[in-house]
Formats: C-alpha cells, structure tokens, sequence
C-alpha cells in the first residue's frame, strides 16, 4: 500500500506519455490518463481516435513503444497480458469475446482462471454475478454463443468480475444493446463501482457514459483532446456538438 | 456389422443429429446412394466370409488406431492456430527412426527377444520417442511458426512446408536411405477367438497402447486446468489471455503433445508395420491429415473417427475378397475421400460450421 500512498491520492493505473503503434500506424501519440481508487474514469471519442488501443496498452495486448504505464505504483509497460491480469486487471472487452463454445457457467469460471484460489471463493463469486444479472443464473447452462446480445454483454462483464479485480476496464458495454439494456448495464456498473471496484470505461455513448463516470478523457486521433471531470464536460460546448449531438 | 464404414448414416443418433445428415440437394442424395452401395458391398462380403471380413476389419481398426495417433495432432495444432502442420508427419517419422534405434541398436531385439525383453525395451522405446517427438515439436513451434503467429495463413503454411522438408533432411542424414527393418517382436498368435474370428496379440497390443492414450488425451483436454485453457485459447486467443492465460506456453503444450502423439505413433508403426524411413511420414502425414479433415479439423472424436473410417477403408479396399478396386487403388480412394470432404462437407463428420472455422 505505500506505493499507493506515495503516489498521492490513490492512484491506481497511470498512463504516461503512451505511444502505441499497429504495425507502422502511429495509434496512440503521447496519452497521459489515471484513474484513482473508487472512480469511474470514462474515456470517448469517435471510432478510431484510439479508445481500444488505450485499454490493450493497458492489458498488455499491444505494447507501448513509448511510455509508462503504472499499475499501484508498479511499472506494468512491458508486462505479458497474463501477468497483468494476475495482478488485477480484469477486461470486458469490445464486442465481448465470449467462448462462444462453452457455456456460461464454464465462461464465468474462466474469468476465474488466473486464480488458484479454492471452490469456496468461486461460489461466492459466482453468486455475486448471479446476483448482480439474474438471468445469467437462468441460462448458465448454456452455450455462450446462442445468447443474445445483452445477455452476452452480462457474461463478459460477470466473467471479468470473476477475477476479483482491482481495476474493471469495459470497452463499449452498451454497444449492439437494447435501449432498456443499456439502461441496465449502467445500472449495474454503478452497482459494481459502489461495491468498491474503480472503473475504466470506454464508451461510444458519451451521454450515458458521462453521467455514470466522474471524470472523462476526449480522445481524438491519438491524443487526449480534453481531461476534465465529467460533469464539466457534459457543460462543455465541444463535447455537446461532437459527441452528444446537440446543437 | 456392415454399418462399420458408415456409422454416420446407420448409427441410433439422436433426432437432432441425424437431421444434419438428411440430404438436402441432389448431390447429397447422390452421395447417400454411395454410401448404400458401400454397405450393400461391405454386408455381401460379410455374408460371403465373415471370419474373413472380421480378420481384415480387426486390421483397419489397427492401422486406424496408429493413424489416430497422428490425426490427432494434426487437429490439435489446427484447432488452437488454425495452421496445418505439414511438419507433424516428418516428427512421426522422426519419433519412428528413434523409436528404431532404441528398440534395434540400444537393446538389440529381433530374431527371438524373450517377452521381458520385448517389454522392456518397448516401454524405453515410447518413453524416448514420445519425449524426443514431444520436445521437437514445441522446438518446432518456437523456432517456425511462434513470430509468424500474426502473419498471413500462408507464410505459416510455407514454413510448415518447409519445416517439413528439414526434418526429412534430418532423418536422412542421421537414418540414412534405406528402410529401418525389424522381425516382428510380437508374435501374431490368436490371443482370444470370438467363434471364427481370432485377435491377434500384435494387433491388441496396438489397441492396448492407443485406447489409453486416447482416453488420457480426451481427459486432458475436458477437464484439466490446462485443458481449458487449451479449448479458450483455441476459440479466443486475446480473451485467452484477457482470462490471465499464457497464451504461449499453451500453444507450447499443444505442440508438445502433439509431438507426443506423433512419436508415440512413430513408435507403434514400426512394431505394427516393421519397417520406417526418412519418409515414411509424408505420405502417412497425408493420410492423417486426410483423417482429421473427414472427422472434422479441429474435432478431437472427430481425428479418431476419422482415423479409423480410413483405416477400415484401405483395408476393405486390399483386402474383402468381392468386387474390392484392390491396392492399386488405395492412395486414390484415401485422397479422392479427402477432395470429397473438401468439397461437398468441409466441416468433416463431426466438425460444426463456426463463424471463426468457416
């Protein structure tokens, strides 16, 4: 916890000065973001300002070429994806990447997998996510792929709340839904967030995502265009026209 | 008995299953009607001899339990990089000339070993072959295919290609050009007899080495932690190691038991078949391959199904005394299955059509 401490105001994950590339693309020119203990941290932006590539600098999927990314304290940059995980960051990623061939109960439990922890604890997790999406309860015998999207939204949300994690990334969790289960998904990252977790949200809906979170980042083409807390934004004349379409 | 060469058709499926294999154009009713004309040939050899037809079923069942061991890791590799491993062939037939030397060199059976002997030096001769086979795989993957895992298909499949022209090299230089013999060291006494029908020890003997392994490997991959990561790695990698799996030390173990398979196999041919070069593995290669894409790359029952269909196949084709096309004819029939399945089921057997698989 002193790392915590001695980088002021607990502080969970730091970004600082990030560079990622795909191939020769220049995808992220220089990102500088934290989010601290107990927040919801939203980042928007239009489709391909670099929203993703910001999360799989984070999980280790696409390395920074430049930069420092901090995790309590603890130099993550170079990390393998799995060790990141290990040491408590859970994903639910964009478009869901469910095990489409395994059914719910087995996806849960590979949400799980990183922890050699014992049956006990992987019952009361399991509870926790069957309490938090009921229907998940219901359907936990089937198989992953013949869900339907808002269901298949709630697996991968559960299945990454499997890991215990310290720090919740969601990258566009109402994307493809309902507008009913939008409203439910926000409800429940809420309730996860109240429960203790902070939250790093990517979100298309920036409406939605700004009045869930407490601070947000603009990203455009690679760079944070504008950092603020999310009420300021939402006033914020720019991010009215460009992302939540008003004139 | 006469379904055995189309269980598919004739086994009790459920409804549901059996409804995927209602034919639903003309040339489906076309390859239903060849598949009837199969079992009116198979059941009329039946008829005419059956201890016959039971003695060359018991061999195919054999040469498909070796084949199954090869098919196996063909469709593993596939089902976890969507590559086919042209190398895996050469790594049987490698395991094979090791499995030769240990048996031949190091313990110097053949002629008329006492059983001890045979035992022994059988169970040193899979332990090395299997790991030999085993390590080269993952050394394989390491070296070949692991910095080309984000490359166009092709580049992997060229390599694979090539990767199996070297271990043919290797297996010339260290082995040398000629065929590695041996006397059978299993006698082929009738062990049991089910009325005229004798089973043969060096045929069970085949059978008693490959079931277990199967049913270890099935294990495995059902219900152990590293199966699991095996089967998500296979469906998604990056979510894979979202779920905190080392994505690369699975490829590694798949490719080591591949390789384990295939040496274990390397092993089992030269004592069922008794001779084994250099390049013993390409066509046998082949014909695995062939028997993973019939059950269904990527499907595990599937390589075993598979495997066995072709077995069963090649041996009715040589051997059933009526109206068989005769040995001649063997490699066309294997491959001309291979074309078909291509082209009119490419899912194979057991295979389901997956958005990722195609």
């Amino acid at each position: 916890m002193t790392a915590t401490e001695a980088n002021g105001g607990g502080t969970i994950l730091e970004l600082e000065d990030v560079h990622t590339f795909y191939g020769s693309i220049h995808a992220l020119k220089g990102i500088t973001i934290e989010v601290r203990e107990r927040e919801i941290v939203t980042l928007i932006g239009a489709n391909g300002a670099g929203k993703s590539t910001t999360l799989r600098s984070i999980n280790g999927l696409n390395r920074p070429r430049r930069g420092t990314i901090r995790f309590q304290g603890q130099v993550i940059t170079d990390a393998p994806a799995h060790k990141i995980v290990k040491m408590g960051i859970a994903q639910s990623p964009e478009g869901r990447r469910l095990f489409p061939r395994m059914s719910v109960l087995e996806n849960l439990q590979m949400g799980a997998f990183q922890r050699s922890g014992k049956d006990k604890d992987l019952h009361s997790d399991l509870d926790r996510v069957y309490t938090l999406f009921p229907r998940l309860a219901e359907r936990k015998s089937q198989m992953a792929g013949t869900l339907s999207g808002g269901e298949q939204q709630m697996v991968a949300i559960g299945r990454a709340l499997m890991a215990r994690p310290k720090l919740l990334m969601l990258d566009e969790p109402s994307m493809g839904l309902a507008p009913i289960f939008v409203e439910r998904i926000f409800d429940i990252i809420r309730e996860i967030n109240e429960q203790g977790t902070p939250i790093l949200l990517v979100e298309q809906n920036a409406m939605m995502a700004l009045d869930v979170a407490q601070r947000g980042y603009v990203l455009e083409t690679g760079t944070i265009a504008l950092a603020d807390e999310a009420k300021a934004l939402r006033q914020n004349e720019q991010v009215r026209k460009t992302y939540l379409g008003e004139e | 008995m006469a379904e055995e060469a189309a269980p598919t058709e004739s086994s009790p499926l459920r409804p549901g299953r059996a409804a995927r294999f209602i034919p639903r154009s003309p040339v489906g009713w076309l390859g239903l009607l060849f598949v009837a004309l199969i079992v009116l040939w198979l059941g009329r050899n039946l008829v005419a001899d059956p201890s016959e037809f039971f003695s060359i079923f018991f061999i195919g069942l054999t040469n498909g339990a070796v084949y199954a061991l090869v098919a196996l890791g063909y469709t593993l590799v596939y089902g976890i990089l969507q590559l086919i491993n042209f190398a895996h062939g050469d790594n049987f037939a490698l395991g094979g000339l090791v499995a030769s030397t240990v048996i031949v060199s190091w313990f110097g059976l053949g002629g008329d070993p006492s059983t001890g002997a045979v035992v022994v030096g059988i169970a040193v001769a899979l332990v090395i072959a299997t790991a030999f086979s085993s390590a080269l795989g993952t050394t394989i993957e390491l070296v070949a295919y692991r910095r080309l895992r984000n490359a166009p298909r092709l580049a992997a499949l060229i390599t694979a290609v090539g990767m199996s022209f070297i271990l043919q090299d290797i297996g010339l230089v260290g082995w040398g050009v000629s065929f590695r013999t041996i006397d059978p060291l299993i006698s082929n006494d009738v062990a049991f007899s089910i009325g005229d029908v004798g089973f043969q020890w060096n045929k069970l003997t085949v059978l008693a080495l490959t079931v277990p392994v199967l049913l270890v490997l099935t294990w495995l991959v059902r219900s152990t932690k590293q199966g699991k990561a095996m089967r998500a790695t296979s469906m998604d990698m990056d979510a894979a190691a979202m779920m905190g799996i080392n994505v690369n030390r699975t490829i590694s173990f798949t490719f080591a038991l591949a390789g384990g398979l295939a040496g274990a196999g390397g092993l089992l041919y030269f004592l069922h078949f008794s001779s084994i070069r250099y390049d013993t593995g390409f066509q046998l290669g082949l014909i695995a391959f062939t028997a993973a894409v019939l059950g269904g790359i990527g499907n595990l029952s599937g390589a075993v199904l598979g495997a066995i269909l072709i077995g069963l196949i090649e041996q009715f084709n040589e051997g059933l005394p009526l109206w068989s096309p005769g040995s001649d004819w063997t490699r066309s029939i294997v491959f001309g299955i291979l074309i078909a399945i291509l082209v009119f089921r490419p899912e194979g057997l057991l295979g389901e059509r997956t958005p990722e698989g195609g």
